[in-house]
């Protein structure tokens, strides 16, 4: 402990394990918590709760719901970042503020305006009532409120990277003949690649873990539209402790991959965007 | 309008909008559409009843306190990560972003189990009396949670900035410690700090699953907000939720123009 802080030893002792305390308690007890009470009962419990029919369901719902939001706000957020970045035009600075819009949307508000929107009692949802398309309480309501929330997150760390990047590079191309998508797969891509990458474990992240907005438009029907965090609230409730935990336990598995990559993604991310500063021809 | 001859303006602004539109816009007008179906009196019933008033309070008060706790608290880790070397370090460093990555439903289920009464933590407190679940202790704690890496996290990058130069030359002039802190370190890190515990405040004020589970949301006592919207909803009152989600949305949206004017402050006070 040979920091830069001149106080007395024994101030800086307190200090570092007064702060160590707060990291134990708040931080390292809950995790270490969840992997405790997943194993209670041993090895085998646990591998009966993960492989449970309804909890795999649950699994495998999570996982494509993701891949589908982040699927949608990819495409999105790069779209938006080329309008956005690349050109001028009146009203920019609203649409940007429009874009992160649903970060300010509490979770069940999220929810609640697609129950508004498609409930049967509205003029479409009767419509789509009679046609026999269900989006509520179905697999197309929780995609709907999980894009919802993540919509902001590819898009905002995509576009102060090709705000950085510049567009020479794309114009220089595009004169020597290149069509506008040659330009964009083997110019643009690469160098917005870890801006993107960044953006879709923010995205990739939150949609595994949203459960405001997912527990008001799913219905809760067990082995249909229970996401990982759902099923973790269900078997709570249904006093299947262990069960529940061992659900968690595989939500914080993915907590610490999450963080894990983003430490190695944004690792890059900062060095490209150093190397499109130094770019004598960026700016 | 376009300032370059790069092609798709069209087709990348005509998707960003169509999709804005159709995913964001429409869905969120909804709430007025549906809530304008109460009378001016209902609605006002509505949004300021009892039950929904002691609800916007715990929701901003808890939120007010766990911002304020991480405030000292995040002062602390980032005072104790930036200026001491220890063994660990790095680990301690990356553990503070476990509230951003681990799922709210996680966090509500191992904090409800910690703070029971036969929990790691509640076994030593409930002798004392102390109720920290199903209460409004349990929601200012599970707030602290998560929302404790904003503070951390804006005042790490100043307090590596800062150097320890002013410090230096405030105690060679003969300042005492405390003297330094109160009137050479703590006005520079002051804008970051306040921007932090805002943001924290921001993220508090948003949660959701993670008081669900520790609260018991007891109307009156330890219900927020969402939970008086949710409880609208299960009894099909759409216009009712309606209204007290356009409530939250607006609180929302002047909390964090606040935040912006906060941070943009902050950053020239930096500068």
């Amino acid at each position: 402990m040979n920091g830069r802080d001149d106080a007395p030893a024994w101030v800086r002792y307190l200090f570092l394990l007064t702060a160590m305390a707060f990291v134990v308690v708040l931080l390292l007890l809950p995790a270490l918590n969840v992997l405790v009470q997943a194993f209670a009962k041993g090895l085998g419990g646990y591998v009966s709760a993960a492989t449970d029919k309804d909890t795999l369901h649950a699994v495998f719902l999570t996982t494509a719901v993701a891949l589908i939001a982040i699927a949608i706000n990819t495409v999105f957020g790069v779209a938006a970042s080329w309008a956005i970045t690349k050109y001028e035009f009146w009203g920019k600075t609203l649409l940007v503020s429009l874009i992160d819009l649903p970060f300010s949307v509490s979770p069940v508000v999220s929810g609640l305006i697609y129950v508004l929107t498609f409930g049967v009692d509205t003029a479409l949802g009767s419509w789509l009532d009679t046609h026999n398309i269900q989006i509520l309480y179905a697999a197309p309501g929780i995609i709907l409120a999980t894009t919802f929330v993540t919509f902001p997150f590819v898009a905002r760390e995509v576009m102060p990277v090709m705000e950085a990047v510049g567009s020479d590079q794309e114009e220089a191309a595009l004169t020597l003949g290149a069509s506008g998508w040659q330009t964009f797969w083997q110019i643009t891509l690469p160098d917005i690649k870890w801006g993107v990458l960044y953006g879709v474990i923010l995205c990739g992240s939150r949609a595994m873990g949203e459960y405001g907005a997912v527990s008001v438009v799913s219905g809760r029907i067990t082995g249909k539209t229970d996401t990982m965090s759902l099923r973790v609230e269900k078997l709570y409730q249904e006093y299947q402790t262990q069960a529940a935990f061992t659900v968690a336990s595989l939500l914080l598995f993915l907590a610490f991959v999450t963080l894990a990559v983003k430490a190695a993604v944004e690792w890059r991310l900062r060095r490209a965007l150093a190397e499109a500063a130094r770019r004598p021809e960026a700016r | 309008m376009t300032r370059r001859n790069i092609p798709g303006f069209k087709t990348t602004m005509g998707a960003t909008l169509a999709w804005l539109a159709l995913l964001v816009l429409i869905p969120l007008s909804r709430l007025v559409t549906t809530s304008s179906g109460l009378s001016g009196s209902d609605f006002w019933k509505t949004v300021w009843s009892p039950q929904a008033v002691a609800a916007y309070e715990l929701t901003f008060g808890a939120a007010f306190v766990a911002a304020l706790a991480n405030g000292a608290i995040g002062l602390l880790i980032a005072w104790v990560l930036v200026r001491y070397s220890f063994p660990g370090k790095n680990l301690v460093n990356s553990l503070i972003d476990i509230p951003f990555a681990l799922p709210t439903a996680v966090a509500g289920l191992t904090y409800g189990s910690l703070y029971a009464p036969h929990g790691w933590i509640g076994r030593f407190l409930s002798p004392l009396g102390i109720e920290a679940v199903h209460s409004r202790l349990a929601v200012c704690i599970v707030l602290t949670f998560v929302s404790l890496p904003f503070v951390v996290r804006t005042l790490q990058p100043v307090l590596e900035d800062l150097g320890t130069e002013s410090e230096e030359a405030a105690q060679s002039l003969g300042a005492s410690r405390w003297q330094t802190f109160r009137h050479v370190l703590f006005p520079s890190i002051l804008p970051a700090l306040l921007t932090g515990i805002a943001l924290a405040f921001a993220r508090a004020v948003g949660e959701y699953g993670s008081v669900v589970f520790v609260s018991g949301n007891i109307p009156m006592k330890t219900q927020i907000a969402p939970v008086v919207i949710m409880g609208h909803l299960e009894a099909f009152e759409f216009d009712r939720a309606s209204a007290v989600a356009l409530v939250l949305l607006v609180a929302s949206f002047a909390m964090n123009g606040g935040i912006n004017v906060l941070a943009r402050w902050s950053r020239r006070h930096e500068r």
